[in-house]
C-alpha cells in the first residue's frame, strides 16, 4: 500500500486505477484478516457456562466489502484531487474576518438560549454538560496550553472539588457559595502537591506520573469508604440556592417563585445552574485572558516556548510551573464543586481517566491555546456525542473514531491560526505551527 | 519464609507479563517518541485471538497439550500483528513530523475504538476458560505452609524468557534490529543513509504487537478470564513499567516489569489489596523524583 497516488490525468488513467484497484484489494485483504477472529467467530457462554463460537460470517462480509469500497474512494479523491494548494492571503483574510464574529455571536447564544423559544429541559441540560466541558478544557488549557506542561491527571482536581463541596456541604451544611472558594483552594493545594513531585520531569515522564496521581485519587475515593462512601458516593448533596432562596415548588415566601411572585417550575433551578456554570466558564475564560497579559502568564509561555532560554532570562521555572498546576486545578476544582451541586450524588465512576483524556482531547482537538477553538471542540465532541445517543453501543465506538479522524485531518486542532500575546508593531494572527508545545 | 518465597513466585511470573508489554511501548516510544496508549489494548486484542484459538482448538477436541498452546500462541502473534500494524498505519503514520501532542490524541481514540470494538463484536461479559495448564511441583513445606511452582508458571517464564532471548537476537544481531536502533538513534540521517524508516516504523509496532499477544496468551492462560477491559489497566501498570526501568531503554523496561510485578503481589501479600496499584504508582513518583529519566534511562542531553 503505497500512501501517494499519482493525480490523476487523462493519460495516465488506467494505471493509476489498475494501482488503486490493487491497493484496495490489499486493504479487503488486511480488513479480512483483521474481522475474521475478532468479528467473524463470537463467543458467547453457553447453558453449561463453557465457551462456544457463533459464527457471523455475513458480517464480516460486509465489513471487507466496506472497507475495499472505502480505500477505493479514498484514493480516487486523492487522485482527482491532485496538489492540495496553500491558502490564498485572500481566502486566510476572510476567515480571519469570519472569525472575529464567531466568539461574540457564541457568546450571544450561550446567553440567549434559555429564552430562545423550544428550548426545553433537555436542551438546557445539554447546554450545561457542554459548558461544564468548556470550562474544564479552558482550565486543563491554562496548564497544557499556556504553561506547555503534558498533564494526564486533571480529572484529579474535578474529583477533588467535587469531594470537597460534597463533604463540606453534608458534613458542615455550608452553603454552596461558602464551598465554591473552598472547593477551589483544596483542589489548587492538591495542583500544588502533584506539581512538586514532578517539577524536574519532563515530556512523557511527567504524563505518566500525572496520570499515576489521577488513578491514585480514584483508588482512594473508592477504598476510603468512611470518608468518601467508597464506589457508593455521597448522597443527598444539597441542591444550590438562589443567593440562599431554595427553588421550591411550594412557591412560599421563602422560595426562589414566592420572592419574586411568580408561578414556580422546576426549569427555573435548571436555568440557575445553567447561568452559574456559564459564568464560572466565563469566568476561566476572563482570568486566562487576563493572566496572558501578566508577568505570570508571560512567563508560562516563555517557559512553553524555550524552558532553557526562560531560566537564563532569571526567571523561576519551580514557582511558574507550580503556579500553572494550581491555578489549572482552581478551576478544575470549581467545575467539580459545580458538578456535585448539579448532578446530587457523586461517585468515583464519574472520575476515570476517561474524563481526563476526553478534557483533553478537547483542548487539543480545539488546537492547543485557542480559546474559542476549545470551546467550538467542547461542543462538537459533547454536544456531538449526545445527539448520536441513538447509536447505543456504537457511540463510543465512533467517538473514538472522530477523534482520530480530526487529529488525522487536522493535526493542529480545529482553529489553526493563534494571536500572539506580545508583538513588534502590529499583531497579527499566525499559524498554529509556530507557537511552541512544550517539553514539559 | 515459605510465604515470601510464594510470593516471589508469583511476582515475577506477573512481572514476566508486564515486561513484555512494557517493551513495546518503550520500543515505539524510542524510535518515534510517543506514547502508544493503545498498546494495552492491543494487548487485550491478543488475549481475545488467543481465546477464540483456544475455544476452536482445544474446546473442539482438535488438538491439546503443549502442541495446541504453541499453536495458539503463533495465531495470536500473527492476528495481533495486523491489529498493530493497521493501527499504525490508520492512526499514527499520517501524523509522522507533527506536533507532539497530536498522536497521543490519536492514541487515546484508537484505544477508545479498539476497547468498543471488542466489546461490540465480543459482548461485554467476562470470558472464562479452562485451566489448560493444570498441576505443578511443590518446591518447600514449612509448617502448614505448601510453596506451589505451578507448571503455568514455570510455562510463562520460560515462554517469556524464550520470546525476550529471541527479541533480543532480533535487535542486536540482524540487519532489522540495526535498522531500527538507527532509526531510534537519528530518524533523519538514517533515512538519508538508505533506511525505509516507514517500514522500520511499521515492524517496530509488528514486534511490538506480537510480543503483546504473547503477554495476552499468558495473561489469559494464567487467569482464565478475560474481558474487553483489561487492556487498560495492563497497559498503565507497564507503561508505568517502562517508564521505571527508563522509557527507551529495553532491558530497562523487562526490569521495570518484573519490580512492578513483586511490588504488586508483596504488597497485596503483606499490606492490602486494595492499595496495590496506589503503592506501584507512588513508587514511580518516588524513584522518578530521584532518578528523573528512570531507573536504565539516559540522561536527556539539552543543546541550545
Amino acid at each position: 500500500m503505497s500512501g501517494e497516488v499519482a493525480a490523476i490525468t487523462m493519460a495516465n488513467r488506467p494505471a493509476v486505477a489498475a494501482a488503486a484497484m490493487k491497493d484496495a484489494a490489499i486493504t479487503a485483504l488486511v480488513a479480512a484478516g483483521l474481522f475474521i477472529p475478532i468479528v467473524g467467530l463470537r463467543t458467547d457462554v453457553g447453558a453449561d457456562g463453557a465457551l462456544f463460537v457463533r459464527q457471523r460470517w455475513d458480517d464480516v462480509a460486509i465489513l471487507v466489502v466496506l472497507a475495499f469500497f472505502g480505500r477505493l474512494g479514498l484514493v480516487t479523491w486523492r487522485g482527482l484531487r491532485g496538489e492540495r494548494r496553500p491558502a490564498s492571503a485572500a481566502r486566510a483574510e476572510a476567515l480571519r474576518r469570519a472569525g472575529t464574529f464567531v466568539a461574540p455571536l457564541l457568546l450571544g447564544l450561550a446567553v440567549a438560549l434559555p429564552f430562545i423559544p423550544g428550548t426545553g429541559r433537555y436542551e438546557l441540560d445539554l447546554g450545561i454538560l457542554v459548558l461544564t466541558y468548556v470550562m474544564l478544557g479552558w482550565g486543563l488549557n491554562i496548564v497544557v496550553g499556556l504553561a506547555g506542561l503534558l498533564d494526564l491527571g486533571y480529572v484529579a482536581f474535578y474529583a477533588v472539588g467535587a469531594y470537597s463541596y460534597a463533604l463540606l456541604a453534608t458534613t458542615f451544611g455550608l452553603s454552596f457559595w461558602i464551598c465554591l472558594p473552598l472547593a477551589g483552594i483544596m483542589a489548587a493545594f492538591w495542583g500544588i502537591l502533584l506539581g512538586f513531585p514532578v517539577l524536574r520531569l519532563r515530556g512523557d515522564y511527567l504524563a505518566i506520573v500525572t496520570l499515576a496521581f489521577g488513578e491514585i485519587i480514584r483508588v482512594v475515593l473508592i477504598n476510603w469508604v468512611s470518608l468518601t462512601g467508597g464506589p457508593n458516593g455521597i448522597t443527598g448533596i444539597p441542591r444550590p440556592t438562589f443567593f440562599g432562596l431554595p427553588f421550591s415548588m411550594s412557591g412560599e415566601p421563602g422560595t426562589f417563585a414566592g420572592f419574586f411572585g411568580i408561578e414556580p417550575s422546576p426549569v427555573h433551578r435548571v436555568i440557575f445552574l445553567y447561568y452559574l456554570i456559564l459564568a464560572l466558564a466565563l469566568l476561566t475564560n476572563w482570568v486566562s485572558i487576563r493572566m496572558r497579559r501578566q508577568p505570570l502568564g508571560r512567563a508560562w509561555e516563555a517557559m512553553r516556548e524555550d524552558e532553557i532560554a526562560c531560566r537564563s532570562l532569571g526567571i523561576n521555572i519551580r514557582n511558574t510551573k507550580l503556579t500553572a498546576f494550581a491555578i489549572g486545578a482552581m478551576f478544575g476544582g470549581f467545575a467539580g464543586a459545580f458538578f456535585a451541586t448539579r448532578q446530587g450524588f457523586i461517585s468515583p465512576e464519574s472520575f476515570t481517566f476517561i474524563e481526563s483524556a476526553i478534557i483533553l482531547a478537547i483542548v487539543v482537538l480545539g488546537g492547543m491555546g485557542s480559546q474559542i477553538g476549545i470551546a467550538i471542540a467542547a461542543m462538537v465532541m459533547i454536544g456531538g456525542f449526545e445527539v448520536f445517543r441513538d447509536l447505543d453501543e456504537y457511540r463510543m465506538l465512533v467517538f473514538g473514531g472522530v477523534m482520530v479522524l480530526i487529529m488525522v485531518v487536522r493535526p493542529r486542532g480545529l482553529v489553526g491560526s493563534r494571536t500572539p500575546t506580545v508583538a513588534l508593531g502590529t499583531r497579527r494572527a499566525i499559524g498554529a505551527e509556530h507557537v511552541g508545545q512544550g517539553r514539559g | 519464609m515459605a510465604y515470601a518465597l510464594q510470593q516471589l513466585i508469583n511476582g515475577i511470573s506477573l512481572g514476566m507479563i508486564y515486561g513484555l508489554i512494557a517493551v513495546g511501548y518503550t520500543m515505539v516510544y524510542g524510535i518515534i517518541g510517543m506514547i502508544n496508549f493503545a498498546h494495552g489494548d492491543i494487548f487485550m486484542i491478543g488475549a481475545f485471538i488467543a481465546l477464540i484459538s483456544i475455544v476452536m482448538l482445544v474446546s473442539g477436541g482438535i488438538m491439546e497439550g503443549p502442541a495446541a498452546i504453541l499453536i495458539v500462541l503463533l495465531v495470536s502473534m500473527c492476528v495481533t500483528s495486523l491489529y498493530g500494524w493497521t493501527v499504525e498505519r490508520i492512526a499514527y503514520r499520517p501524523l509522522r513530523g507533527s506536533f507532539r501532542l497530536a498522536p497521543l490524541i490519536s492514541a487515546i481514540g484508537m484505544s477508545i475504538v479498539l476497547q468498543n470494538y471488542v466489546q461490540v463484536a465480543q459482548g461485554a461479559r467476562v470470558k472464562p476458560i479452562e485451566p489448560l495448564v493444570p498441576g505443578g511441583v511443590t518446591v518447600m513445606q514449612a509448617e502448614a505452609f505448601v510453596v506451589q511452582f505451578s507448571f503455568m508458571q514455570m510455562m510463562i517464564i520460560a515462554v517469556t524468557l524464550a520470546v525476550l532471548a529471541v527479541f533480543t537476537w532480533l535487535v542486536t544481531r540482524t540487519p532489522l534490529g540495526r535498522a531500527m536502533r538507527a532509526c531510534e538513534q537519528d530518524r533523519k540521517m538514517a533515512g538519508l543513509l538508505g533506511i525505509d524508516t516507514d517500514r522500520t516504523i511499521s515492524l517496530t509496532f509488528v514486534i511490538g504487537a506480537s510480543l503483546a499477544a504473547v503477554a495476552g496468551t499468558m495473561y489469559l492462560l494464567r487467569y482464565g478470564v478475560i474481558d474487553f477491559y483489561i487492556g487498560f489497566l495492563a497497559g498503565v501498570k507497564a507503561f508505568t513499567a517502562a517508564v521505571l526501568g527508563g522509557i527507551g531503554s529495553l532491558p530497562g523496561a523487562v526490569l521495570g516489569g518484573l519490580l512492578i510485578g513483586l511490588i504488586e503481589t508483596f504488597w497485596s501479600a503483606y499490606f492490602s489489596v486494595q492499595y496495590k496499584d496506589v503503592a506501584a504508582f507512588s513508587i514511580l513518583a518516588i524513584v522518578l523524583i530521584f532518578m528523573p529519566t528512570g531507573l536504565l534511562g539516559r540522561a536527556e542531553v539539552e543543546k541550545v
